[in-house]
């Protein structure tokens, strides 16, 4: 399956937001939590600043969310990880709402109570966990749905490598199997569970032979490249949609940050990192377009038009106010 | 040797490599406890001194290692297993409760299983409704598990060599906010003395850790130390408070609670779990149960989260774990 110049430059622009979106959140967090702000003795205050908590981010990540969900609709829905900015980005759901939630404002899609892990949007069909493995289970429920409500939307579900040994992940690909339900269950394989390697963790290289054990399609992206995510993610898409059932797709992705920020990244070895920048495929899509016309005064008004809309969501972020108190205790229930 | 201070991390990843020296059926396993040395620091050291074959690195499979220090238990081996944050239970609580917690009674107590399993509560930090919480109540309720939550350094190496010498099952609770670690604020009277030699503090003894004769503060855990602020602040204005930190709530110390409340008159239960049906309202049961020696000078006050998941924004999470303001609010409302 081959993407048309429109779904390169959209690919494209969505990268450069996730990017852009998660770098600036880099310098936002360190606000406030390094000293002489914080508690004497300390080197940094994980709840100070203006966005506290943990806070896991996707740079270099980017092609697995923008080249599945380039394939979707507002009617497909998407369960996501900890690790969830670039999917809701890639998902369409709003930059200003995003960020306000990870600052805790009530201008946030959850009024500032879910907090970065927990991201819900029921406009966009999109909600995502801090407990990982979580988001299988209930995407066969949105599967099943859209299968008993006769629609042909899909749900895709992504998780990382470390997942793929959790048991939700095995009887969820069994539950849609045995159901046909219209799943596709995305690994992003960017061979990290915080500092615990795939090879440490799990028994087999590849996690789409797994695939093999519950009778469905398993294919593994060999390579952090939107475009041949793209071309996977598509078929499999395809057969979600014509009733043909789930699909297991592995992508081979790159976390160039620490599991969290903050993360001393002890175990990881010395300039793994910086070979990996070397090959970014955000660059790779750029010279690609380049060389099959974008010219490069488009390709600045993209990088303008990114960077605004990054920048105006953290300054709404910032200008936007708290709840109130007395919101703490409404909304456990409806 | 005299005024060593430790981190209560640090105690308690000393009070574990002591025990592997002792006995070699002792190994840790978790996620991240080996080349991380636990996220929260409680096997800090551990791999270099022991190595891969007895600190060992998990996958993310809850079900399948809890489960397995339950089998190797049951084998006479001594496991020491993570459970990274106690919100994560969710994913093993079968093998948790229908099987470490119930084995030994449905054997006739002829299955030993001597397990530890460790795990982080508490928020403060900001980081949610599923990496905040603390439950220890939830497992209090379960029969079959003892259940450790120390305040302290001192208290924690202690309570660790107790539990790994101990042949049942033990829930070791350490609250973030109190371990010392060099990227998350903490009350610093965690850190504390800890006597480099080995040493064991038996379970359900708790301790007064302040003593006064106007209220009695039942607390454990980080809120012994938000009290202690409160005290502080009470005491300027005259108002006497005992605290009490349980130290373990499985066997839970009864008679230090009611010896207390005997002497005050007044019962103020400080607690970081949620309200209802938990650990606050045991206490209070305790003392419902006990009213004709205790002589209860008026309504007992339960600090708690109001029954809430926690919420992420500052604000809001300020609002439902109780603070030291909150605490000393408290007290003199229940003073007037
Ligand atoms: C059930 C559960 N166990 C453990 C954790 C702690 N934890 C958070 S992220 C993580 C590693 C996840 O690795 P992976 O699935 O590969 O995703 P990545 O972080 O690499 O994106 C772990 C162990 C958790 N959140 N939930
Ligand atoms: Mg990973």
């Amino acid at each position: 399956m081959e993407p048309t110049k429109e779904q390169l430059l959209w690919m494209y622009e969505q990268m450069l937001v996730i990017r852009d979106f998660e770098e600036t959140m880099v310098n936002v967090y360190l606000e406030g939590k390094l000293p002489p702000e914080i508690q004497e003795g300390l080197a940094f205050d994980i709840g100070s600043g203006l966005v506290p908590g943990e806070m896991h981010l996707a740079a270099g990540q980017e092609p697995v969310a923008v080249g599945s969900c380039v394939h979707l609709t507002d009617d497909d829905t998407i369960t996501g990880t900890h690790r969830p900015h670039h999917f809701a980005i890639a998902k369409g759901i709003s930059l200003n709402s995003l960020a306000a939630e990870m600052f805790g404002k009530v201008t946030g899609l959850g009024r500032g109570k879910g907090g970065h892990m927990h991201l819900f949007s029921v406009d966009k069909k999109f909600g995502c966990s801090g407990i990982i493995g979580a988001g299988m289970p209930q995407a066969c429920g949105a599967a099943l749905a859209a299968k008993k409500q006769g629609k042909d939307w899909v749900t895709v579900t992504f998780f990382g490598e470390g997942a793929a040994n959790q048991g939700s992940f095995h009887e969820s690909l069994n539950l849609a199997a045995i159901w046909n339900l219209p799943v596709i269950f995305i690994c992003e394989d960017n061979k990290y569970a915080i500092s615990v390697t795939r090879e440490e963790s799990t028994a087999i290289a590849n996690n789409a032979d797994r695939a093999i054990g519950y009778g469905i399609p398993g294919v593994r992206v060999e390579n952090n490249d939107a475009v041949e995510v793209y071309d996977v993610v598509g078929e499999a898409v395809a057969r979600g949609r014509q009733g043909k059932g789930p699909s297991l797709i592995e992508v081979s992705t790159d976390r160039y940050l620490g599991h969290f920020q903050g993360d001393a990244e002890a175990y990881r070895p010395e300039n793994e990192v910086s070979t990996l920048r070397e090959n970014d495929p955000i660059d790779r899509l750029q010279q690609q377009l380049l060389d099959s016309g974008m010219t490069e005064e488009e390709d600045s008004q993209i990088k303008e038009r990114t960077k605004a809309s990054v920048q105006e969501a953290y300054a709404f972020a910032r200008e936007s106010a708290y709840p109130d108190t007395s919101e703490a205790t409404q909304h456990v229930f409806v | 040797m005299a005024d060593r201070e430790l981190t209560m991390a640090a105690a308690i990843s000393e009070a574990i490599a002591q025990e592997m020296e002792n006995d070699d059926n002792v190994f840790v396993m978790g996620e991240d406890v080996a080349k991380y040395g636990g996220i929260f620091g409680a096997t800090g050291g551990l791999l270099d001194k022991f190595g891969t074959d007895r600190v060992m690195d998990t996958p993310i499979s809850e079900t399948a290692f809890i489960g397995a220090a339950t089998g190797a238990a049951a084998e006479g081996m001594r496991p020491i297993v993570e459970l990274m944050f106690v919100d994560f239970f969710g994913v093993c609580m079968d093998q948790i409760y229908n099987h470490m917690a119930k084995n030994t009674y449905m054997s006739g107590g002829n299955v030993k299983l001597p397990v530890v399993l460790t795990t982080a509560i508490g928020g403060g930090y900001n980081d949610a409704a599923q990496h905040s919480q603390c439950l220890y109540g939830l497992f209090a309720h379960v029969p079959g598990l003892k259940i450790v939550v120390p305040s302290n350094a001192y208290d924690a190496k202690g309570l660790m060599i107790e539990s790994i010498r101990d042949d049942n099952p033990v829930m070791y609770f350490f609250h973030k906010g109190i371990m010392g670690l060099p990227w998350m604020a903490y009350f610093t009277g965690s850190t504390n003395e800890v006597p480099e030699e080995s040493y064991s503090i038996p379970f359900g003894q708790a301790k007064v850790v302040r003593e006064g004769t106007d209220v009695t503060i039942v607390t454990l855990s980080q809120m012994v130390h938000k009290s202690t602020a409160a005290a502080d602040a009470l005491a300027e204005d005259g108002i006497s408070a005992e605290i009490i930190d349980l130290r373990t709530l499985v066997p839970l110390d009864r008679e230090t609670v009611l010896n207390s409340v005997r002497k005050t008159g007044r019962l103020c239960v400080a607690d970081e779990d949620y309200l209802s049906f938990g650990l606050s309202g045991e206490i209070a049961a305790l003392v419902a149960e006990n009213l004709d020696s205790t002589n209860l000078n008026g309504s007992v006050k339960r600090l708690a989260v109001p029954d809430v998941p926690i919420p992420y924004s500052r604000p809001l999470e300020q609002t439902v774990i109780p603070q030291v303001a909150h605490i000393e609010s408290t007290v003199r409302e229940m003073m007037n």
